[in-house]
């Protein structure tokens, strides 16, 4: 029993930063119905700028970790100044979009490969070794700091898209670009927008992944983004609650597997559920059938 | 008269790429050159076979090394745990990556775009974690060694020499199969949807049947190509099928423009030629990729004439062309 409880504990903290990071791709797909590959590449240059801020540049945590957030989300913005918004200006077909984000998404690795190299480095993470104990269980503090600071984000989030002006004009620019843009939203500064949140936040994300790891490596990138697209397609895509609910999905599967099957096809299990989803429902749990339009 | 001296040429050129084809082996390059050259003829078999589904259907997948690796493995085990003939072991691997395929594109391809690039890439990593897990009967990381070269005739094709010609006679096979497949009704279905969907439907397409016998028949032509590599190579294990050599699939589809066949062979050509010849660039190789991926949709969607260069560098080269012309007319009148 005890060990269970220990499972559902690292799956809680697992699945809640998954969903930092599908809110990004889901926010994406929402406003530009495109799938943005680069934004996994773009979760590890996040970690990997807090490690260099630390480790390298020497500065404290906090404002380490503030100024490496601002900076992933700049280059968010950057990355659809100059790979997206000359394909969408012109009005190239989706999949031109599409290659685009994955050459970002290589462009991005190997950068980040030349510069740090393949090794897996030590990361800093806050309270090392501290935990509580409820019952028999063990929680680390890391952990809780991690929930916390997640629920408290994705809270806010959904608060800033449903109440304030910048979260409706979002929200007009998912719904009918032409529109929006005839009722003199700026779209192309939504868009920018919308790409700084994202970025941003898988940037926290990946920090929170490493700290909870204490390692980085240039590969982060490549298992956690497909994972935690997995879950957002398992959620339905462009539904931030579906985000939710399909990471923790996608972490309860990874974590049981590893704990209770083998550890070594962990990763498996986030793709076999992703691939029995899709059969089932092909626009995940919470999303709804997209009406084509002619 | 012009248009029947310029098929003439056409097959006058014809004749000769296909001896200089033929006889590339018998040339005395040194092995180097004539394996670069069988890896040319089984990217190209890729290249192609990815362009089928990417560029001619517009369904962009992300998995094609799970194919690839498919055939070599099964390709590989026949010959090694049950000593199959080369050819069965051929076929086999071309069937077992077809029916996985036509496995994958049955969900698959009722999702749009982006789904579908994502599922064929968790699909990739699927088959690469399987091969690298089941140790049994791939023996993981290490590899399967040993794999027997193939004996055609009593012949045994061993060295690079005489492997390119088993090499260039299924490329060769599988280009025409395409020609012809693209050709026919078929084909165009199949363009029609990458242009259309639901113009498509409209004129009585099955696009769904046509996705998935579109999906199923180039991952068969991967296996083909994944057998190939086991019995040239050898050697095989996991490491050269992981996402990065999709990647690098995908981007000699894009670099020979998506649709085209002739594009995809030239980018299969200079994109497997260029990293070997370019060994000090190899830490270089994905980036390059990358770049190559970002700028050519970029350089198609920017529209060039808005910038003042772009103009004079046209109006010059215009310049020179009339100058040429001007010179030829003048060669005609001093001959006549």
């Amino acid at each position: 029993m005890q060990f269970f409880t220990q499972q559902v504990v690292s799956a809680i903290a697992l699945g809640s930063v998954y969903a930092l990071t599908a809110i990004g791709y889901s926010m994406v797909f929402g406003v530009l119905e495109l799938i943005n590959f680069s934004h996994a590449s773009v979760f590890m240059v996040g970690a990997f700028l807090y490690y260099i801020l630390t480790n390298i540049a020497a500065l404290p945590g906090l404002p380490a970790f503030l100024l490496s957030v601002l900076i992933t989300g700049f280059l968010g913005v950057a990355v659809e100044k100059i790979t997206l918004r000359p394909l969408r200006l012109n009005n190239q077909p989706k999949f031109a979009s599409l290659i685009s984000t994955i050459g970002t998404s290589i462009i991005l690795q190997n950068i980040m490969f030349l510069l740090m190299g393949s090794e897996t480095l030590p990361y800093q993470t806050l309270f090392p070794g501290q935990s509580i104990s409820l019952g028999e269980t063990r929680i680390s503090y890391m952990q809780i700091v991690i929930v916390a600071v997640s629920t408290m984000l994705l809270v806010s989030l959904s608060l800033f898209i449903k109440k304030s002006r910048a979260g409706m004009a979002m929200r007009a620019t998912a719904q009918n670009y032409d529109a929006a843009e005839l009722m003199g939203i700026s779209v192309d500064s939504v868009i920018s927008l919308t790409f700084f949140i994202g970025s941003a936040i898988a940037a926290i994300s990946g920090i929170f992944v490493c700290m909870n790891y204490q390692s980085v490596d240039i590969t982060i990138g490549t298992s956690f983004g497909l994972k935690t697209f997995a879950a957002t397609v398992l959620g339905g895509i462009g539904n931030l609650g579906g985000a939710v609910l399909g990471s923790l999905i996608i972490a309860f599967a990874e974590v049981f597997t590893a704990a209770y099957i083998n550890t070594s096809i962990r990763d498996l299990a986030a793709f076999v559920v992703l691939v029995i989803v899709l059969l089932v429902r092909p626009n995940g749990l919470l999303g709804k059938p997209v009406q084509k339009k002619v | 008269m012009k248009i029947k001296s310029n098929r003439i040429f056409r097959k006058l050129l014809f004749c000769i790429m296909a001896c200089v084809l033929i006889s590339l082996p018998l040339l005395g390059l040194s092995n180097f050159v004539m394996r670069l050259a069988v890896f040319v003829w089984i990217y190209i078999l890729l290249a192609t076979s990815l362009n089928f589904t990417s560029g001619v259907a517009g369904q962009v997948s992300l998995g094609h090394a799970a194919f690839f690796g498919i055939g070599a493995y099964v390709s590989a085990l026949l010959s090694l745990k049950l000593e199959l003939h080369f050819l069965i072991c051929l076929a086999l691997a071309a069937a077992a990556a077809g029916v996985s395929g036509w496995l994958v594109a049955l969900p698959a391809m009722r999702l749009s775009g982006g789904y579908l690039a994502i599922v064929t890439l968790g699909f990739g990593q699927i088959v690469y974690i399987v091969l690298l897990n089941w140790i049994d009967l791939t023996r993981g990381p290490m590899g399967l060694v040993g794999i027997p070269s193939p004996v055609l005739f009593g012949i045994e094709f061993r060295k690079p020499q005489s492997y390119y010609y088993i090499a260039l006679f299924f490329c060769v096979a599988v280009l025409l199969l395409f020609k012809n497949y693209i050709g026919s009704r078929a084909g165009r279905n199949l363009m029609a949807i990458r242009d259309d969907e639901t113009a498509a439907a409209a004129m009585g397409v099955d696009i769904y049947k046509e996705k998935v016998k579109a999906f199923a028949i180039s991952s068969a032509i991967a296996g083909i190509a994944g057998s190939l590599y086991a019995h040239f190579m050898l050697f095989i294990d996991p490491s050269k099928f992981v996402g990065d050599e999709s990647t690098a699939i995908l981007s000699m589809v894009v670099l020979g423009g998506l649709g085209s066949m002739k594009g995809s062979i030239a980018a299969a050509l200079v994109l497997t030629a260029l990293p070997e010849l370019l060994r000090g660039f190899s830490r270089y190789r994905m980036l390059i990729y990358g770049i190559l991926l970002v700028a050519m949709m970029i350089t198609k969607a920017v529209d060039w004439s808005r910038y003042s260069w772009y103009d004079r560098m046209q109006q010059w080269i215009q310049r020179v062309v009339q100058a040429i012309n001007r010179k030829k007319g003048g060669w005609k009148n001093g001959a006549a």
